[in-house]
């Protein structure tokens, strides 16, 4: 943000709705989740650490809640009584959702984390200087800090798994705030290729780390400005719009058979994930 | 009882305060000791984790923020009295103040300076830390002005430099007197470089006066604001518990009140140190003791105001963090917060123990423990209960690097305004012999002082 940016621009503030902010003009990335093929395998989370050079941090930093999974399966269960609570795990995958408006990139001092043309919520990791503001605003807790400097870090990468790690992906030292990235690489990469060939990324040319390891299915991930990917025709059929903050489904008096929602919606910081709510009862 | 003694001859004035320059009490060098351990302290600690990175701290995700950030406040909060004292009241023309009014900015200069290192200490990436600042470079990378925390800086800089110079302003005429009274010395080299060639003539006086009034209007809406902003960390954020509207008033006048408390504090301290029971006199502590008791008044309803604003407004998430906060693994120290803040002020009600030094004493201890807690617990239940459940961390709990450096804080504090006391007249001379003037002008009229002695 520069000084004539930011005083030619001042009048403009705010004028429009948060996700007019950017053009979304070819791209849109957008995620929907299906809960009830979700059967909390974690696959995803072990793609999303082979992928993005997430650190693996051992069982001492993982109590002291020092974990940097991009990518975690939440489980949750009723407290109804039953012998064996856990057969009634229900699970969700939770990432960035990369907000429309983020709570994060507001605060964050040097500017580290914005919105991007395509809708992503980036993470400069060279300008970041660790103040976590953007981790204290997130609701959604998703932001994951680098506590200790795990590049030269014992055991975090062993020796035998050196080749395993991602060359299109940095590492990050310490004291710098990373999150999912929509595996921005692959996104970055498939968009070139499709500019030099003077076209935009077909569906289901570029896959996310997650959704590519996904046995079920449960993730779709793709444009959602075009109307024939998956993610946009499920975006459709459950009538959910990036920019409302509450969607018909919970506007329907007495119920409704629309199962799409998007966590935390009310906090209008308008996510790009949707969530198609279980209809099953149990996950086993 | 009068503030002042009346009859007190201004060379007794220059000697007296001369003095504290010279030889404190014993107590001195046994708190200027302790100071330094625990300074040390600090700083291994904050090597430490330097070395190592943030995690020695054991904050996690999502608990990013804790004592770093809690302390920061405690310290910038700490800084509002020493204007509210030298400046506020310099424009109502409360003359009370004058004796005690050097130390109380003194005090905010060296806390204002210890919450800056809190900012430093509490980033990731301290060697990036110019990041935040508006330096012109090549690639027109600039902060983002839209960010609370780069307000804060802004803000803590000015408020910083501006009280550094009015405390030296302020100084000036007290300056020329330790030049002129000091044998030949380093220290005599120093008061004439800080003097400014300083002669007491009309014309500087004038100058003087204007400038230092300029100086006192500039920094009160500074001191609101420097609050306010910190206030907006919190409230600018749409996280239960910091989302209030009400926050930029709570927390300025939770600063006056600990600043108040703080200034009981070093008050009975100084007087017994430097032997300024003539000037540091049992009405004066009267007057700021019932200050602070008015400011701690006004703290709790607005504390009750938040409450109340918060349970009404049927946003569930943050009334469950309330009740979390009271019944939560915070509780204890939630509830300790409420008895030191609200119940124990009430002692300053009693006439009795408003001039009894011992009492006074642990009361305004206990009330910076408090006002410390305060801080504290509007920072960490956030992020231990907030509006995600899975990420709820309810056993979360400071390592104690970071107990060190907040122990290490208190010691760096005590150390600058220590050596600064010792240093530079602590008690403002001209302002006193004014204060005496103005006092004792019936006196004069009457003829009952004899000619000469003033």
């Amino acid at each position: 943000m520069s000084v004539t940016n930011l005083l030619d621009n001042w009048a403009a503030v705010r004028h429009f709705h948060p996700i007019d902010d950017k053009p979304h003009d070819p791209y849109k990335w957008a995620m929907a989740i299906d809960l009830d093929a979700c059967i909390g395998c974690n696959a995803c989370a072990v793609a999303c650490y082979a992928e993005n050079n997430l650190p693996v941090v051992g069982r001492e930093k993982f109590k002291h809640g020092q974990v940097m999974h991009w990518m975690r399966i939440e489980r949750y269960w009723d407290e109804d009584g039953r012998d064996y609570p856990d057969q009634g795990f229900q699970f969700l995958p939770m990432m960035c959702q990369q907000c429309e408006a983020a709570p994060c990139e507001t605060v964050c001092p040097v500017g580290a984390t914005n919105h991007t043309q395509d809708g992503l919520n980036s993470q400069i990791y060279n300008r970041c200087i660790g103040s976590r503001y953007c981790s204290a605003n997130c609701p959604f807790k998703v932001r994951y800090f680098n506590w200790y400097d795990y590049p030269t870090t014992e055991n975090v990468w062993p020796a035998e798994m050196n080749y395993q790690l991602n060359p299109d992906v940095t590492v990050r030292g310490k004291g710098v705030m990373e999150k999912c990235t929509f595996c921005v690489q692959r996104l970055r990469a498939a968009e070139v290729t499709a500019k030099g060939e003077g076209r935009i990324v077909r569906e289901g040319e570029v896959q996310t780390a997650c959704q590519q390891s996904c046995p079920t299915g449960a993730i779709s991930f793709g444009n959602l400005v075009d109307p024939e990917s998956r993610v946009h025709k499920q975006w459709q059929a459950q009538q959910v719009d990036l920019d409302k903050d509450m969607q018909e489904k919970n506007q329907k008096e007495g119920g409704s058979d629309l199962r799409g929602y998007r966590i935390l919606e009310e906090l209008r910081s308008y996510p790009s994930v949707m969530y198609l709510e279980r209809v099953r009862e149990s996950a086993v | 009882m009068k503030d002042i003694r009346e009859d007190i001859a201004w060379a007794k004035i220059n000697q007296d305060v001369m003095k504290s320059l010279e030889n404190p009490r014993p107590l001195y060098w046994v708190i200027l000791f302790f100071a330094v351990l625990a300074f040390g302290i600090g700083i291994g600690c904050e090597v430490y984790q330097y070395q190592m990175g943030m995690g020695v701290a054991n904050l996690d995700n999502p608990h990013v923020w804790g004592l770093y950030i809690a302390t920061f406040i405690f310290w910038i909060g700490m800084s509002h009295s020493g204007t509210l004292l030298s400046a506020i009241l310099h424009l109502m023309h409360a003359d009370w103040r004058k004796p005690i009014y050097r130390f109380a900015e003194a005090m905010t200069t060296f806390s204002l300076m210890t919450a800056g290192l809190f900012v430093m200490v509490h980033l990731g990436r301290l060697w990036q830390f110019y990041y935040a600042v508006p330096y012109p470079n090549e690639r027109w990378v600039w902060p983002n002005f839209q960010s609370p925390l780069l307000w804060d800086a802004m803000a803590i800089f000015t408020y910083l430099s501006s009280s550094v110079l009015f405390l030296f302003v302020g100084m000036i005429p007290d300056l020329a007197i330790a030049r002129d009274n000091m044998q030949s010395g380093w220290r005599r080299k120093l008061y004439t470089l800080l003097a400014l060639g300083w002669e007491g003539t009309d014309r500087q006086w004038r100058n003087f006066r204007v400038t230092y009034l300029t100086i006192a209007c500039f920094l009160i809406p500074l001191a609101v604001s420097v609050h306010s902003i910190v206030a907006s960390d919190f409230g600018m954020s749409q996280q239960p518990g910091w989302h209030v509207t009400s926050f930029p008033p709570y927390f300025v006048a939770g600063a006056l009140y600990s600043g108040c408390a703080a200034i009981i504090t070093l008050f009975i301290i100084l007087r017994y140190v430097f032997k300024f029971e003539e000037y540091m006199t049992l009405p004066i502590l009267k007057k700021i003791v019932r200050l602070t008791f008015a400011i701690a008044m006004v703290w709790t309803y607005l504390n009750c105001v938040e409450f109340a604003s918060v349970w009404y407004s049927h946003d569930a998430v943050s009334k469950d963090l309330l009740i979390q906060k009271m019944t939560g693994p915070y509780a204890p120290f939630w509830w300790a917060m409420i008895f030191c803040g609200s119940i124990v002020p009430l002692i300053f009600a009693i006439k009795r123990f408003q001039t009894n030094i011992p009492v006074l004493f642990a009361t305004s201890l206990l009330l910076n423990l408090g006002m410390w807690l305060e801080r504290w617990m509007i920072v960490s239940p956030t992020f231990s209960h907030g509006y995600y459940p899975w990420t709820w961390d309810h056993d979360q709990w400071p390592s104690m690097i970071q107990w060190g450096i907040v122990f290490g804080s208190f010691g760096w504090f005590t150390l600058l305004f220590m050596v600064f006391c010792k240093m530079f007249p602590s008690v403002s001379m001209y302002e006193v012999k004014e204060m005496v003037y103005h006092r004792s002008l019936h006196l004069k009229q009457n003829g009952t002082v004899e000619q000469g002695v003033h």
